[in-house]
């Protein structure tokens, strides 16, 4: 399923315009040799959106960042850059600028020649080219590392350098592949703050790939989750965790609890669906429509699902299943639950530590109920083969 | 022994050095030592030679064959620039675009030297012959006059010179360009710099420790070098290594041989010098690595 981002108010905001995207791949497919990378692919980005490109490894991100760039060039479609096509002009013809995982940093250059190296390429003259780069040097914060060679940054350090040199041509948009991928933990985490501040700040597209789906939602306006050389969806964060619409989607993004299952019967706003075991729930209307008469997954997040002792009285309305729960831990902010549903699922349940110990009620061997508000319920097409 | 582990552990490095050490005591300082010696002595071949401190030697060592050293600097010179211009675009072609035939040129490059120095030099007065096929071929184009030859000129000698060390120079130059990352490429072609742009301002000054590595694997031993002027050429085309080769084993004066030697090395390794200079490699060691 090919999904077209919904815009993100603040993109729409800030480029003024609902109208021409800044980067469009329209149709677009590659094959290296037989093998389909990217399959039939389209892609709208607006004007100074943080965009993220989220999938597996191997799944085509990369890919898809080259042909942006001009390295790739693809086998069917169209690439435009605000409104015009480069679907095969070379990489130095087109106004983006890679951010590279490897850096890519000429080692046989300074500091500040590296940043200084698209400038002069496009002829900017000397004095307004060192106000740049030291500008630039200023905004990812080494401007006391301008004459060093490369090799003597650290990881961080040239990460940042790969950055500015960069953003000091101030391109139509930014292509940063997995720019944090190679740095330790709290180093990724501090850069990913720096990162979505220097993109407020200068306001130009960045279209970033990762892999960590965490960094895509701390850090992106829009998310495009990508599968198997194809956009399964994209939307905000919000979207895609609390509105998936593929079982991949869910899996992907945050923890999913899926049930197999039936779409029957709408009744105004809520649908009922029936699970494989036979227990009737309930999800909101406009999440079953197109799945209507279809195998598809039920689901729900997690923090979503209250637990409670079987013999307990359930809210009205609310979605219930029945099961045992297998294993309880104390996670600290929260508390977690393995509960065997009767139809012999496991599902997940995640409960605010609020009395600080977990309850004996609901020890392991217990028997317990799920219950959740069907408006978090969220309705996906069963995928073939594999389980929830 | 009384020695600590962390005594032992930093001697160790030091052991691995010594067989290295030995070699170059033996083969190298020892012989230096005594050939500098030698071209101090005077004598004859008869009475024998003795140590007299004689440094005019060296002085009437050059005045009598200056016109050999600037020939053999001449020579190597021109099948130095000659070997860069070909090896540059075949080393090229080798690391970045003959994919799977690439062993198969590292080997052709090599096999050469599979085959006796000498022979591959006399080999070469064949195709030069005044009536071979590439003179004649030279003779239709109007590149040698209907009477002129190209055997027994200092083309020839170049000729030999270039063709004998031509694996010097491609293989230490497929070596630095291979190792070139093609992202660095890809970066600079980002940053807007055409193909041309990108090889001039990345590709090339990153071969730079290859093209210094492999003019001094050509230039160096060319300097001394004197199979090729005595097969291909006359005594016309003699260069310095003729004469030593020549005061050795003919004439039998030691110490002019000796002093030419050393006046050769120091040249040499005065150029060396200014050359690393002209290339921005501020030492050998920063070129090899
Ligand atoms: N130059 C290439 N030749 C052949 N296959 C390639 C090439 N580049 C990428 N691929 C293949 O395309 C698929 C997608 O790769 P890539 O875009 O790098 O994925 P990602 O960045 O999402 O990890 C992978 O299966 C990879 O092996
Ligand atoms: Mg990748």
């Amino acid at each position: 399923m090919v999904a077209n981002q919904s815009l993100t108010a603040d993109a729409v905001r800030e480029s003024g315009v609902g109208g021409e995207p800044d980067i469009r791949l329209e149709r677009v497919t590659k094959r290296f040799g037989d093998v389909l990378v990217i399959d039939d692919l389209d892609l709208e980005i607006e004007r100074g959106a943080f965009y993220a490109l989220l999938g597996p490894s191997g799944c085509g991100k990369t890919t898809t960042l080259r042909m942006i760039g001009g390295f790739e060039l693809p086998t069917a479609g169209r690439v435009l850059l605000g409104g015009t096509e480069v679907t095969n002009a070379p990489p130095h013809k087109r106004d983006v600028n890679t951010v590279f995982q490897s850096y890519a940093l000429f080692p046989h250059l300074t500091i500040e020649k590296n940043v200084a190296f698209g400038l002069e390429r496009k002829g900017v003259g000397k004095a307004e080219t060192r106000r740049r780069v030291a500008e630039a040097l200023e905004t990812v914060q080494l401007p006391h590392l301008a004459k060093r060679k490369p090799a003597q940054l650290s990881g961080g350090q040239q990460q940042r350098v790969a950055l500015a040199r960069a953003l000091v041509n101030r391109p139509r948009a930014l292509l940063l592949d997995e720019p944090l991928g190679a740095l330790d933990l709290r180093l990724r985490r501090q850069l990913q703050l720096e990162l979505k501040r220097i993109q407020q700040e200068v306001g130009i597209t960045f279209i970033h790939v990762t892999h960590d789906q965490e960094e895509a939602m701390s850090m992106a306006d829009t998310i495009a989750v990508m599968n198997r050389g194809r956009i399964e969806q994209a939307g905000t964060a919000t979207d895609l965790y609390e509105r998936p619409r593929t079982e991949f989607v869910a899996k992907f993004l945050g923890v999913s609890n899926l049930v197999r299952g039936t779409v029957g019967q709408a009744n105004g706003e809520l649908s009922a669906v029936t699970t494989h075991d036979g227990a009737t729930l309930h999800a909101p209307t406009n999440r079953c429509a197109e799945h209507a008469g279809g195998a598809v997954s039920v689901g729900v997040r997690p923090e979503k699902v209250k637990l409670t002792p079987a013999e307990q009285p359930t809210p009205d309305g609310a979605n219930v299943l029945r099961g045992q729960v297998v294993l309880s831990s104390f996670l600290g902010v929260s508390l977690q639950y393995v509960v065997r549903t009767a139809g012999g699922e496991e599902l997940i349940v995640l409960a605010q530590n609020a009395d600080g110990s977990l309850p004996e009620s609901l020890g392991a061997g217990r028997e317990v109920q799920l219950t959740w508000d069907p408006r978090h319920t969220f309705v996906v097409a069963a995928e073939d083969g594999a389980r929830a | 022994m009384g020695l600590s582990l962390s005594q032992r552990r930093r001697l160790i490095p030091w052991m691995f050095a010594i067989p290295g050490l030995l070699w170059l005591i033996v083969f190298f300082a020892i012989p230096l030592a005594n050939q500098a010696s030698v071209s101090l002595m005077t004598g004859d071949p008869e009475a024998g030679y003795s140590l007299t401190w004689a440094f005019d030697t060296y002085t009437s060592a050059i005045s009598d064959y200056k016109e050999q050293f600037l020939r053999s600097f001449l020579y190597a010179g021109a099948a130095t620039v000659i070997d860069l211009v070909i090896a540059f675009p075949l080393a090229y072609f080798m690391a970045y675009k003959a994919g799977r035939w690439r062993n198969l040129m590292l080997l052709l490059v090599v096999l050469p030297f599979f085959m006796s120095y000498v022979l591959r030099t006399v080999s070469w007065q064949l195709i030069l012959a005044d009536n071979g096929w590439v003179v004649e071929r030279l003779r239709d184009v109007g590149l040698v006059a209907d009477d002129g030859r190209v055997l027994a000129t200092g083309t020839a000698v170049i000729a030999g010179i270039a063709y004998n060390f031509l694996p010097f120079m491609v293989l230490p130059l497929y070596v630095a360009l291979e190792r070139i990352d093609r992202r660095f490429v890809e970066a600079a072609t980002d940053l807007y710099a055409s193909r041309l742009t990108a090889f001039r301002k990345v590709t090339l000054p990153l071969a730079i420790p290859g093209i210094f590595a492999g003019s001094l694997l050509v230039f160096i031993p060319a300097c001394g070098d004197f199979v090729n002027a005595a097969l291909l050429g006359t005594p016309r085309q003699y260069m310095i290594g003729n004469v030593v080769q020549s005061k050795f084993l003919n004439v039998l004066d030691y110490p002019t041989a000796a002093a030419l030697s050393f006046i050769l090395m120091t040249i040499i390794l005065v150029g060396i010098v200014l050359y690393s200079r002209l290339l921005g490699t501020r030492n050998l060691t920063e070129a090899a690595t």
